[in-house]
C-alpha cells in the first residue's frame, strides 16, 4: 500500500515538475526503499509521501536552500522535524524549490528558477516556500513541509488554495532548518485538509534539547480538536486592515468568511492591531539584520561553493559569496549589516525590537476579547512572474498580513475561501493566541466544512 | 540621511561582498528606499517600551535548556570534511591569510 502510494506521487512530481520546477531532487529510488520498510508499519503517517522544503535537512537528500553557495550540498543529519514524520512512517519523497535562503514573496529568487503556480503558470506560487506549496496543491503530495519566516508557508498557501500553518514560535524544532532570521522563523506545514496539517503538526512539534529555543509544553491531541459548533467563540475583526493596499475582491471575499463564522455561531467582535501598520518596517530590520548575522556562516570554507583562483583568504570570502549569493540576498545581508553598523545600531535595530513590543502587545490586548483574530493573508491573488521584481519595497507589502505574527510569535492558519473571476485562489487568515492551534484548527475546519474548497487546479497530478 | 554609493561599498566590505559596479548603482537607491521605508518608525514615541526579546512565549522562556556537560557522539572528522570544498589531511585548507 504505502509502496503503491508513494510511487503514485513520485510519478506525479516527475510529470508536473517540467511545468512546475516545483521539485530540485526527486529521490524515487530512495523513496520506494523507505516505502517499502514502513509497509507494515502502524505509525500516523505510515507510507505518507511528503514534499520538504530545500532548506530542511534531510540526510541523503540535498539542501541547496535555492542557493548556488549551497548547491549540491548533502547534509550529514536529519531535521528533528524529519527525524519525527520519519519515525511515524511519512516518507520523504524530494526536495522543494524555494527562494533562496527562504527570502523572497513568489520564488522567483531561486537560483534554480521560478516555481509555477498550477493554476495559472505564468503567475508566482508565492513564496519562499513556493515548491512545498505548489507540490500540494497539484495533488502530488498530501502534505509538504516549508519555512515561514514572515510568512512563506500561509502567503504561498493562500496563493495557491491550500491550507498553510505556522505553529507558535517554540512549538517546532529548528535543529535541521537552515536559519534565516532565527527569532522568526519556524517550520510550518501544508496540505489540502486542515486534519492533516492537524495530524503532522501532532506528529512533529513538542520540545527538543537541539533547540534551546523550544518550549516545554505538551502537545495536545490535536485531530481530537476538530469537531464541535463554534457557539461562543470569538472572532476579532480588524476593521482598520481590510482597506488601503487590499484588494477588493480579496477583501470582499473575507468579509464573506465572517458572514460564514456569524451563520455558525461565532461572536464577531471589534479589534484593532494599531502598530500593524508599522509590522514590515520592523520586519525588514529584524530579518535583515538577524540573516546578515546568520549567513556569514557560508564562506567557501566547510561545505558549499568556492570561488576559483582566489590565491588570499579574504578575496576568497568575498568572492565566493559575491558568485554564491543571488540579489536579493545580497540587498538583504547588505541591509541588515547597515542596520547593525556601528552608530545606526540604536536608531534602527533597537527602534524596531522597542515596536516589536508594541506589536506583540497589540496582540496580547486583542486576545482579551477574542480567540482569534481573521484576517486576508496576502493583499492580492496570485500576481504575474516579472511583475515586481525590480521593486523589493513592493515586493515586501506581499507579507503585510503575514509577518505580525512571527514577529509577535502568534500563530496563524491560511485557509482557501474560494476563486476570483480569473479563477485564483483567495485565502483568509486566522491568527491566535500563544498555543492556540486547537483553537485555529477547530475554526478553519468548521469553515471547510461549511464551505469546502474541492476546486482543482488545471495542473493537478494524474488520477491513478 | 541620503546613502550614497561609498556607503554601499562600505556595507559590502562589512558584509565580505564583492559588488561590482553594476550591483553598486542597482543596490544603492533600492537600499536608501528600504531604509526611508522603515524610518516611519520614527514616529512611533518608544521611550517607555522595552524591546522584544525575540518573539519568545512565557512558556518558551521559562523552559529549561540547560543540560549537563557530557561527552556525546558527534560527526568525527571523516563525516565533517565529507562537504568541504578543499579539504587536506584532515584539516580544511583555505588560502593563504598573508
Amino acid at each position: 500500500m504505502s509502496v503503491k502510494r508513494v510511487e503514485q506521487a513520485i510519478i506525479a512530481a516527475e510529470e508536473l515538475n517540467e511545468t512546475l520546477n516545483a521539485f530540485l531532487e526527486i529521490d524515487r529510488a530512495g523513496a520506494l526503499q523507505r516505502a517499502a520498510a514502513v509497509e507494515h508499519s502502524d505509525g500516523p503517517l505510515a507510507g505518507v509521501p511528503v514534499a520538504v522544503k530545500d532548506n530542511i535537512c534531510v540526510l541523503g537528500l540535498q539542501a541547496s536552500c535555492g542557493s548556488r553557495i549551497l548547491g549540491n550540498y548533502h547534509p550529514p543529519y536529519n531535521a528533528t522535524v524529519i527525524e519525527r514524520l520519519t519515525q511515524a512512517g511519512a516518507v520523504v519523497i524530494g526536495k522543494t524549490n524555494c527562494d533562496e535562503f527562504a527570502m523572497g514573496s513568489s520564488n522567483e529568487n531561486s537560483a534554480f528558477g521560478p516555481v509555477r503556480n498550477p493554476w495559472d503558470t505564468t503567475r508566482v506560487p508565492g513564496g519562499s516556500s513556493g515548491g512545498s506549496a505548489a507540490a500540494v496543491a497539484a495533488g502530488i503530495v498530501p502534505v509538504a513541509l516549508g519555512s515561514d519566516t514572515g510568512g512563506s508557508v500561509r502567503q504561498p498557501a493562500s496563493l495557491v488554495g491550500v491550507v498553510g500553518l505556522k505553529p507558535t514560535y517554540g512549538r517546532n524544532s529548528r535543529y535541521g532548518l537552515v536559519a534565516f532570521a532565527s527569532s522568526l522563523d519556524q517550520v510550518g506545514i501544508f496540505a489540502r485538509k486542515v486534519e492533516d496539517v492537524a495530524r503532522v503538526l501532532g506528529v512533529i512539534a513538542g520540545r527538543d534539547s537541539r533547540d534551546a529555543t523550544t518550549a516545554d509544553v505538551p502537545v495536545p491531541d490535536y485531530v481530537a480538536s476538530l469537531p464541535g459548533d463554534l457557539k461562543g467563540a470569538r472572532l476579532g475583526f480588524p476593521r482598520a486592515l481590510f482597506g488601503e493596499g487590499l484588494d477588493e475582491a480579496v477583501g470582499n471575499a473575507v468579509k464573506a468568511v465572517v458572514d460564514v463564522y456569524r451563520e455558525l455561531g461565532a461572536e464577531i467582535v471589534d479589534v484593532d492591531l494599531p502598530h500593524a501598520k508599522y509590522a514590515i518596517a520592523v520586519y525588514y530590520i529584524i530579518a535583515t539584520a538577524e540573516a546578515s548575522s546568520n549567513l556569514a556562516r557560508f564562506d567557501g570554507v566547510r561545505y558549499g561553493f568556492r570561488a576559483e583562483d582566489t590565491p588570499e583568504l579574504r578575496q576568497m570570502y568575498r568572492r565566493t559569496r559575491e558568485q554564491g549569493f543571488g540579489a536579493e540576498v545580497k540587498r538583504r545581508i547588505m541591509l541588515g549589516t547597515y542596520v547593525l553598523s556601528a552608530g545606526y545600531y540604536d536608531a534602527y535595530y533597537l527602534k524596531a525590537q522597542k515596536v516589536r513590543t508594541m506589536i506583540k502587545n497589540d496582540f496580547l490586548s486583542a486576545f482579551e476579547s477574542c480567540d482569534a483574530i481573521i484576517t486576508p493573508t496576502a493583499p492580492s491573488t496570485a500576481f504575474a512572474i516579472g511583475e515586481k521584481v525590480d521593486d523589493p519595497l513592493a515586493m515586501y507589502l506581499n507579507d503585510i498580513y503575514t509577518v505580525t505574527a512571527n514577529l509577535a510569535g502568534v500563530p496563524g492558519i491560511s485557509v482557501p475561501c474560494g476563486l476570483s473571476t480569473e479563477r485564483l485562489p483567495i485565502g483568509f487568515q486566522l491568527l491566535g493566541p500563544y498555543w492556540s492551534e486547537p483553537m485555529l484548527f477547530k475554526l478553519a475546519h468548521a469553515y471547510a466544512e461549511a464551505r469546502p474548497f474541492i476546486e482543482r487546479p488545471p495542473v493537478f497530478a494524474p488520477s491513478v | 540621511m541620503p546613502i550614497e554609493e561609498k556607503d554601499i561599498a562600505k556595507v559590502a566590505q562589512l558584509a565580505h561582498l564583492e559588488l561590482d559596479d553594476e550591483e553598486l548603482k542597482v543596490f544603492g537607491p533600492q537600499i536608501a528606499g528600504v531604509i526611508t521605508y522603515v524610518e516611519q518608525l520614527n514616529e512611533l514615541d518608544t521611550a517607555n517600551v522595552a524591546p522584544a526579546l525575540g518573539g519568545l512565549t512565557p512558556e518558551g522562556e521559562q523552559t529549561n535548556s540547560s543540560r549537563d556537560d557530557e561527552i556525546a557522539p558527534s560527526l568525527g572528522q571523516k563525516i565533517a570534511l565529507a562537504e568541504a570544498p578543499d579539504p587536506a589531511e584532515g584539516h580544511f585548507r583555505v588560502p593563504k591569510v598573508l
